[in-house]
């Protein structure tokens, strides 16, 4: 069993020239995405992972074609040694997996793939808290994917929430401990966290965050640092940086997302993060 | 006690002299006086079972009518040829509470012969083996045994049939030699039984001992017929057992637990697959005969409840029956895990199985010995060995206990899979846990309900409802409906509901009564321990962890013969096979042959509960005809105040109280298996021989109320008369919570929601907790009330019978009652009433209405009279004075219609739900009552569904018949699991010539499937009338049956 947080390898890619026109936004409006910046955020968020928490990290390199392919968390699911490839469900993103699917599976991780042609999913929907799954069905997430989903992964619970005013599930819902839930605290977020909470066999502590967006931040447990959290910057988000200083014995890393998130882009988006000693 | 037996006494006397002279004599003009008449119904009834019973049954309704006082002229009037050898004989019987249990016996089964004449194989056998009990119970006894009798006496049947038949005859000149004919043949083919049975019956005292250790079978061990079973376990072993034919479950289980020494037996249980390959669990409370019905007697040991965290159980030897459970399931499939996970726990049993890994010992391939996935790749058996070496050290202790924190993990531990569909006909799957109620669209779970979350589980027909309390989310209460394939799977689920809640989720405060309610709960019910409750007690075990031996070179043989799935594969081969061959093994024959008896034992009680109340009219009134008042309930529901409320609720909750006690009584299962018997063949045959059995039922229900009547009378007396005040009180305390919900519910105006108005009760009581309770805590109460009945009553009761008129202020005695069970719910019932779990029973398609009262005539009439449009108006009337009354009252005002007939209020239910077609009124009466003659065939507007009624009365007395309506001293509505039956209970007090006269009317609603359930539905409710009131004759069985024409899948 898949303890919450607990990676060793991270898979991460680089960002193309094409998102900052070629980029799927769920607003039309935004104001344009300066490559290079949200080139050196990502660069420290790597590093982040790498070079701070350890990690194993493999970085694929940009693919033009592929304007959203630094996204790499909608690709693939992967948990206790299986990766389910994932069929996103914006059809320009499909190409994606491709790539993600072979360095995983050099990575000697398990494989499955969805070939059902209704089925989409993305794994910005997948929220694993530890001890079991939650799938936002959202625009790009359907119940069928949800389906495969639970299929794969036998272990766990897998239960669907629907979500709405966002593009994903961890949009707005991450996990900020073993069994903390970082939330946000719009009435769409709320309303999905006690949805989850009837949904689940377990309890589970939230942290309630005033900016959604806020709550999407990247929890790991690493044996030399304990309960690390990267989370977005008190330049972004003042308020809720509040509340993640009050964690305890957390190493908290804040990293800054300003670009990204103008593609709708979050901290976990930019990772697979897996363990792969399982 | 002391009365009734002497009475009892009396009677067998009378009776064997009447008898005796009877057949000898061949007159029927001496037993005349009412045990001829009450045979000749019986004949009659007979008859009409073999040709045409309704119109001969109405014939003699009218005619009883016009019989005013005695029972026996009418009877002798109504009298059909066909049955009347052993009637004589059997009547005297009934006279004697127990003694006519005997007579009953044999008359039954002479009937069972006439319906089996079409069947005699089984009977042939059956016979034999009745014979055999009489003859055994005559020697234990030894009072009276005229075997040189028996010949006599089977001559004398016959000669009596042939008078009876001849007077018949002559009297209607409508049975016309063919019964004589069939009567002939019944003695032939009865001849060999009937010469035990003769012996008894002129002994009647050894009628009497037989029947009551037919009755009770369990405390008359000797004697008794045992069936072979098999069970298979966990292991892959199978134990063969012999098992008393009508042992419950319970004694089968332990026995198993026994043989391999485990305490800890709370968590484990016994499964059966049943005529269509459904696999069930045995319910302990319940005889296994009755649910296994005809197919072989093979069970498999499994686990039932999964304990959360198994590393609470006691002793490994729990441990490590739990590790086999799982790695079945796993094998199965229906424990679902990962790749990574079959290889940890794969390495975990081979290390408990195996012991640490030894390169000699353990050469490559050795993994494959032995199945740990359905799908066991040559990738995962490495896998597990690797991790094998990983466990060195563990003993097979500590091994099991890492495969379990690792199982109890999975998702899918300890959840029962239901197939169902969802409101939009989509393939879904109900998951029951622990923890609550989950549904799964595949593996994906969609929905998941808490028990806290739930106010009421029910099922009605093939559907399966919950109620959602309102949430965060939810701001009002919703219910939630899903399809299952058919109404036997809806009541499985349903069931498995109410256990694991109980299980579960109520706690160990509330264990202690709980649990006795629990086990005294019918099928339906939970009747073992909670897990706290099985908690504490396994703290208590104190004993050397216990030798076990563990199968595994068992296993490892079994795999090298390349059966490497084990225990799985076998078992469900095994339990297949098991239904299949039970035909062929010749145990069916046996088990049909059995249910021939009861049949037949069941005729000959109806026929033999005539005569004998017809007796004690004449004789005097001893103590059969003794009815008890229920004072309890709150009659006046529409002076409610919020004190009745409180006592209602109070009573009802002494009255589960009650019930589970007299549950706890072992008593007779007999009875249910006469009455499923009966049923059985009616399933098979027309509609006459369902009307014929139905009569059966009843006549073997009363029979067996007089014989319980005894045992439990003192009992009840005992403990009424402490209780009701304090109930009252503690009812109170509960209301305010209840009152709510109740408010809610009564406002539904639908017929199917006053079926359900019980449940809703409950779920008022639920609200603190979940609401599986509910319905046994109902049913329980009836029980009580009835029980309870003190002597004096009795006596008023039989003062009743003779003289219906009669009415005094019983409120004293009822009150008597009412006090005895509410005082104990106080103490008790409070704490449970807040953690009461409700399940709501609904059930439509068929209602049997069992009245016990006295008037049945009356309550025939209001039948009649309130048409389905009445019954529905008169509903909603009374829901809605209940509201605006009693809007603070407690909820179960709603269910109770007291205020009404309360036949109609049943009745009103089924009516409501499926338009019917078409309507018949049956009644059938036995009893001289001029009233009676209510049979009447009336249209229904309503369109889909087919309704018959069959009103079933007893001779008692001059029937009670009068219309007087008496006092309603209380009216309680129980919803029981067990049968989906939803039962109202009125009890009317009346006070004729300063006798005072208690009737009580239940209705039951039982919703079947299949005929089959119906039948045993109505088999169990009658059960469990005739127990419940013990003291109380059955004055008349009204069937009221639907049947959805439209509706082919639910059947």
């Amino acid at each position: 069993m898949a303890g919450a947080g607990v990676y060793s390898h991270a898979l991460v890619r680089g960002i193309p020239e094409s998102l900052a026109g070629g980029a799927l936004r769920r607003s039309g409006e935004g104001s344009g995405v300066d490559t290079a910046r949200a080139r050196e955020e990502h660069r420290l968020y790597v590093k982040a992972l790498r070079v701070q928490l350890g990690l194993v990290v493999t970085e694929l390199p940009a693919d033009e074609a592929l304007p959203d392919c630094v996204f790499v968390e909608d690709a693939a699911v992967v948990c206790g040694g299986t990766a389910l490839i994932a069929r996103p469900g914006a059809p320009s993103r499909r190409g994606e997996v491709t790539a993600i699917k072979k360095v995983l599976s050099d990575l000697g991780l398990k494989i499955v793939e969805m070939t059902d042609e209704t089925a989409t999913l993305d794994g910005g929907d997948i929220l694993f808290t530890g001890k079991e799954f939650f799938v936002g069905l959202s625009e790009r997430t359907n119940q069928r994917g949800a389906e495969i989903l639970a299929n794969v992964f036998k272990d766990y619970a897998v239960s669907k929430v629907s979500v709405s005013g966002a593009l994903h599930l961890k949009s707005f819902c991450t996990m900020a401990g073993p069994e903390l839930i970082a939330i946000g605290s719009s009435d769409q977020a709320q309303k999905t966290l006690m949805n989850m909470q009837e949904m689940s066999e377990h309890r589970y502590e939230k942290l309630t965050l005033p900016d959604d967006m806020a709550a999407n931040c990247v929890y790991l447990n690493i044996p030399t640092k304990g309960h690390v959290l990267l989370h977005r910057t008190a330049e972004e988000f003042p308020d809720s940086a509040k509340e993640f200083g009050k964690l305890k014995d957390y190493l908290l890393i804040p990293v800054c997302n300003t670009e990204l998130a103008k593609v709708d882009g979050g901290l976990t988006c930019c990772s697979i993060l897996f363990n792969k000693a399982v | 006690m002391t009365t009734e037996v002497g009475s009892a006494i009396q009677v067998n006397e009378e009776s064997k002299g009447t008898e005796p002279d009877d057949s000898e004599a061949s007159n029927p003009d001496k037993t005349s006086n009412g045990n001829e008449e009450a045979e000749k119904e019986i004949q009659e009834d007979e008859q009409p079972e073999s040709t045409t019973q309704p119109l001969k049954e109405q014939e003699f309704n009218s005619s009883i009518s016009d019989a005013s006082t005695q029972s026996t002229p009418s009877s002798s009037d109504k009298k059909d040829p066909t049955g009347g050898k052993g009637l004589f004989r059997f009547l005297p019987g009934w006279l004697k509470k127990p003694k006519s249990m005997s007579q009953v016996e044999t008359t039954e089964e002479k009937e069972a012969e006439e319906d089996i004449q079409t069947k005699d194989r089984n009977s042939e056998d059956e016979q034999p083996e009745l014979m055999k009990s009489t003859s055994e119970n005559e020697v234990v006894k030894g009072m009276e045994t005229e075997e040189s009798k028996t010949d006599e006496i089977v001559e004398q049947y016959s000669l009596n049939s042939a008078e009876l038949q001849t007077d018949l005859q002559t009297d209607k000149a409508k049975k016309p030699e063919e019964s004589l004919e069939k009567d002939a043949d019944m003695d032939n083919e009865e001849v060999v039984l009937d010469e035990k049975k003769d012996e008894n019956s002129k002994d009647g005292e050894v009628w009497k001992d037989e029947d009551a250790s037919k009755k009770s079978p369990l405390k008359i061990p000797k004697k008794i017929k045992f069936m072979q079973s098999k069970v298979f376990m966990l292991d892959g072993s199978e134990f063969t057992y012999e098992i008393e034919k009508h042992a419950k479950g319970q004694i089968m289980l332990d026995k198993v637990c026994e043989q391999i020494n485990l305490l800890e037996k709370d968590y484990f249980g016994l499964t059966f697959r049943d005529a269509t390959g459904e696999k069930n669990w045995l319910d302990p409370a319940k005889e296994i005969k009755k649910q296994i019905r005809s197919c072989a007697w093979h069970f498999n040991f499994n686990v039932k409840f999964y304990p959360p965290d198994p590393s609470q159980l006691t002793e490994d030897i729990t441990r490590y029956y739990l590790c086999l459970q799982l790695r079945q399931d796993i094998v199965s499939g229906r424990l679902p895990c990962s790749f990574v996970t079959h290889a940890l726990l794969g390495s975990c049993a081979l290390q408990a199985e195996l012991g640490d890994y030894d390169a000699n010992e353990h050469k490559a391939g050795y993994v494959t010995e032995l199945q740990f996935s359905p799908n066991q790749t040559k990738e995962l058996e490495e896998k597990i060995s690797e991790l094998h070496k990983t466990h060195r050290g563990l003993t097979p202790a500590q091994a099991d206990a890492q495969f379990l924190e690792n199982a109890k993990m999975l998702s899918m531990y300890g959840v029962d899979l239901h197939h169902a569909k969802d409101s939009e006909g989509v393939d879904i799957m109900l998951g029951v846990c622990a923890n609550g109620l989950l549904i799964y669209k595949d593996r994906l779970r969609i929905n998941r309900f808490a028990w806290p979350k739930i106010l009421k589980i029910s099922y009605k027909r093939s559907n399966f409802y919950i109620k959602i309390r309102p949430g965060e989310i939810e701001q009002f209460e919703s219910t939630i409906g899903f399809k299952l394939p058919n109404h036997r799977a809806a009541k499985r689920l349903w069931k498995v509901c109410v256990e694991h809640h109980t299980f579960f989720r109520l706690l160990s405060p509330e264990q202690t009564p709980k649990s006795k309610f629990m086990t005294l709960g019918s099928k339906f019910r939970y009747s073992g321990r909670t897990q706290a409750q099985t908690r504490e007690a396994s703290i208590l075990i104190d004993r050397p962890a216990p030798f076990f031996e563990r199968t595994s070179s068992k296993r490892m043989s079994r795999s090298l013969d390349g059966v490497p799935a084990g225990g799985i594969n076998e078992v469900g081969l095994q339990q297949e096979s098991s239904c299949l061959s039970s035909t062929a093994d010749g145990v069916k024959t046996e088990a049909d042959a059995l249910a021939i008896k009861d049949i037949t034992t069941s005729l000959k009680a109806s026929q033999l509960e005539m005569p004998v109340e017809t007796k004690n009219n004449s004789l005097s009134i001893e103590g059969e005809s003794i009815y008890v008042r229920h004072s309890n309930l709150m009659l006046e529901d529409r002076d409610k105040t919020q004190e009745d409320l409180l006592k209602h609720q109070a009573s009802i909750s002494e009255l589960k109280r009650s019930f589970m006690e007299s549950t706890s009584e072992t008593r007779p299962n007999e009875w249910e298996n006469r009455l499923t018997k009966p049923l059985l063949l009616q399933t098979e045959g027309s509609l006459e021989e369902e009307i014929t059995s139905l009569l059966l039922s009843k006549e073997s229900f009363s029979t067996g109320l007089v014989a319980s009547f005894s045992s439990t009378v003192s009992q009840a007396l005992e403990d009424a008369g402490l209780k009701e005040k304090a109930a009252a009180e503690s009812v109170s305390l509960i209301d305010s919570k209840q009152l709510p919900e109740t408010s809610d519910e009564n406002q539904k105006s639908e017929m199917e929601e006053q079926a359900e108005v019980i449940v809703e009760e409950a779920i008022v009581i639920e609200e603190v907790k979940s609401a599986p309770g509910h319905s046994k805590v109902k049913l329980e109460s009836p029980v009580e009330n009835s029980s309870i009945v003190p002597p004096v009553e009795l006596a008023a009761k039989e003062s009743n019978v003779s003289s219906s008129d009669s009415r005094s202020d019983s409120e004293e005695e009822a009150e008597y009652h009412p006090q005895t069970k509410e005082g104990e719910n106080v103490k008790r019932d409070q704490n449970e009433c807040k953690t009461l779990t409700t399940v709501a029973m609904d059930s439509e398609i068929s209602v049997t209405d069992i009245e016990e009262v006295h008037f049945p005539v009356t309550v025939v009439h209001k039948m009649q009279d309130v048409l389905e449009e009445d019954l529905q108006e008169m509903q909603n009337g009374k829901l809605q004075e209940a509201k605006q009354e009693h809007e603070d009252i407690n909820p179960k005002l709603n269910g109770d219609v007291s205020f009404i007939d309360s036949d109609a209020m049943p009745e009103v239910v089924c009516y409501a739900e499926p338009p019917v077609v078409k309507t018949e009124m049956v009644t059938i009466s036995d009893t001289v009552s001029p009233d009676k003659t209510e049979i009447a065939t009336k249209e229904v507007p309503i369109v889909q569904t087919e309704t018959k009624t069959i009103t079933y009365e007893a001779a008692q007395g001059d029937g009670s018949g009068d219309n007087d309506p008496g006092v309603l001293m209380s009216a309680q509505t129980i919803t029981s699991e067990s049968f989906c039956q939803t039962m109202t209970t009125q009890i009317t007090k009346t006070v004729k010539g300063g006798v005072s006269e208690t009737r009580i009317e239940k209705r039951i609603v039982i919703t079947g499937d299949t005929d089959i359930d119906h039948d045993q539905a109505l088999a169990q409710a009658i059960k469990e009338a005739k127990e419940q009131h013990p003291d109380m004759s059955v004055t008349r069985v009204v069937v009221h049956k639907e049947t959805e024409l439209t509706e082919d899948g639910d059947e």
